[in-house]
């Protein structure tokens, strides 16, 4: 696999729930190691792009492709031994379980409001999937969670219920607990926009490391700032349509798109 | 009153307890809260079906005293060539009426779990079963506990009725003692002190365990 060939491949994708349309085909590409900044109006149907990757919703048509895992380097998702084949799916015709399952293997998601499982501590919610659901040995598991764990300044949390973090530590737990999945492509939804404006710097600090070290990110955003230092593409939809896409610089400082100048002017006068 | 006789019939009420009322309890108690979950889960889903045939069933059991579903169990099904058994009969007839009860207790709890833990559940890679055994019934156990605590204890108690269908429990042992010794008062109070006795210890038992599954909640 050439370094510019897609991790992800998005195709048409369309969705309507009943009558109301809120994708109308979708085209997005991310290289692999690259970072692409999703960005637009509530209700553009940006969390329904995410959720399309991780098979947390049926679109109605259109095909998704994951690549291959690559090699990153350090902290990145290494392993080229245990790359997952390139997986299609097309949803034009019925998408089984097992398909949707295969999707899941190679995408995970960092959720608004955390999901942290607040019945596990730190490290539970960390090591429950790669254990029960990767059957990865427990011990090999619990050393990357709590190496994961100590780069985002948490390991001396890792028995602590979810209950007793700020919300700016449970949104890192969020994160390792899909690093740890070791999936090709990381989907963030928002990840900090349920916290208080304090906290929103750490768990930003965190995703730039990733992207330094390489991971495939998309990352549904309303930072500006964060998205033009960190994503190498931003998309901006609005209505179910990419309306403009380009380098971060272009379409963050000089867009060309009237909706695009307006989102991003409103944005701007906010902060 | 006899305190001679309360001693010495106090063996054979323990006894009717542990060989009757608590086995009894405890079976029914197990196999309702299987059938429970199973409909529960047939509630929730989103085949027609399977919701409306848990919803009769809910309704039937709810909807009719426990005395007549044990009576048609034992006295009503060998009119149509099914004889069973009292004790089968007892925990057949406990097991459906716990079934009914526990099944809402349980459908409101997993509805209580908030839908981004099956999501977080799925994209962990959990299929729907992993999901709702190791994520959602773990968090809707904690708000069961005190109404299925509730439905135990109620469940213990109507174990005397039992007693109507030829099971010898606690209560029925309680009837023979007095028949024979015409000390009816002491007998039946009694049997109301050892009820009220386990009871007491469910209650606490009960406490327990909530303050156990409370510990990963704010207070
Ligand atoms: N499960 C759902 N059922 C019905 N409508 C939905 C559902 N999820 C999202 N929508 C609708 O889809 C549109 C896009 O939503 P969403 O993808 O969440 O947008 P964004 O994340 O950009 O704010 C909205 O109009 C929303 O009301
Ligand atoms: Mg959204």
């Amino acid at each position: 696999m050439s370094p510019t060939e897609p991790v992800l491949q998005v195709r048409n994708l369309s969705k309507s729930f009943g009558t109301n349309t809120v994708l109308r085909g979708i085209d997005l590409d991310v290289p692999r190691g690259k970072v692409v900044a999703l960005i637009g109006p509530s209700g553009s149907g940006k969390t329904t792009i995410l959720r399309s990757l991780n098979g947390l919703e049926m679109p109605d048509a259109g095909s998704v492709t994951v690549g291959a895992r690559g090699t990153n380097g350090e902290g990145g998702p290494v392993d080229v031994e245990s790359q997952l084949p390139s997986l299609t799916l097309d949803f034009e015709t019925k998408v089984s379980p097992k398909e949707v399952a295969a999707l899941r293997d190679r995408s995970a998601m960092v959720f608004q409001h955390y999901n942290l499982f607040p019945h596990m501590s730190v490290l539970q919610n960390v090591v429950e999937g790669p254990v029960r659901v990767q059957k990865r040995p427990r011990a090999e598991v619990v050393a990357e969670a709590e190496a994961l764990l100590a780069r985002v300044g948490l390991l001396e949390k890792r028995d602590a219920y979810p209950f007793e973090l700020s919300g700016g530590q449970q949104q890192r737990v969020g994160i390792v607990r899909a690093l740890a999945l070791k999936p090709q492509l990381l989907l963030f939804d928002e990840p900090t926009s349920a916290l208080d404006p304090e906290l929103v710097d750490d768990v930003l600090a965190v995703i730039k490391e990733l992207a330094d070290d390489g991971w495939t990110m998309v990352i549904v955003t309303h930072e500006l700032a964060f998205a033009r230092q960190t994503a190498d593409e931003v998309v901006f939809m609005d209505g179910g349509v990419v309306v403009e896409r380009g380098p971060a610089s272009q379409v963050l400082r000089e867009p060309k798109e009237e909706r695009t100048q307006q989102f991003v002017r409103r944005l701007l006068h906010e902060i | 009153m006899d305190f001679n006789l309360f001693w010495s019939s106090l063996g054979p009420l323990l006894l009717g307890a542990i060989k009757g009322t608590i086995p009894l309890a405890l079976a029914s108690f197990a196999l309702g809260l299987v059938l429970a979950l199973l409909v529960a889960m047939m509630r929730i889903s989103a085949n027609k079906l399977a919701n409306g045939v848990g919803r009769f069933y809910v309704s039937i059991i709810r909807g009719t005293p426990l005395l007549v579903q044990l009576f048609v169990i034992f006295y009503g099904l060998p009119a149509i060539g099914v004889k069973i058994d009292p004790w089968p009969s007892a925990i057949i007839a406990f097991s459906l009426n716990v079934g009914g009860y526990a099944a809402e207790v349980i459908r409101a709890a997993i509805l209580s779990v908030p839908q981004g833990q099956w999501e977080a559940g799925h994209m962990i890679g959990m299929s729907r079963n992993q999901t709702l055994l190791r994520i959602i019934l773990p968090q809707a156990a904690r708000v069961s506990v005190p109404p299925l605590s509730n439905t135990f204890i109620s469940l213990v108690k109507d174990t005397s009725l039992a007693s109507l269908i030829l099971v010898t429990e606690m209560f029925r042992v309680a009837q023979q003692v007095a028949a024979f010794s015409q000390e009816f008062m002491l007998l039946y109070l009694e049997a109301a002190l050892i009820y009220w006795v386990i009871c007491l210890a469910l209650s606490t038992a009960q406490t327990r365990l909530e303050k156990r599954l409370d510990r990963y909640v704010a207070h």
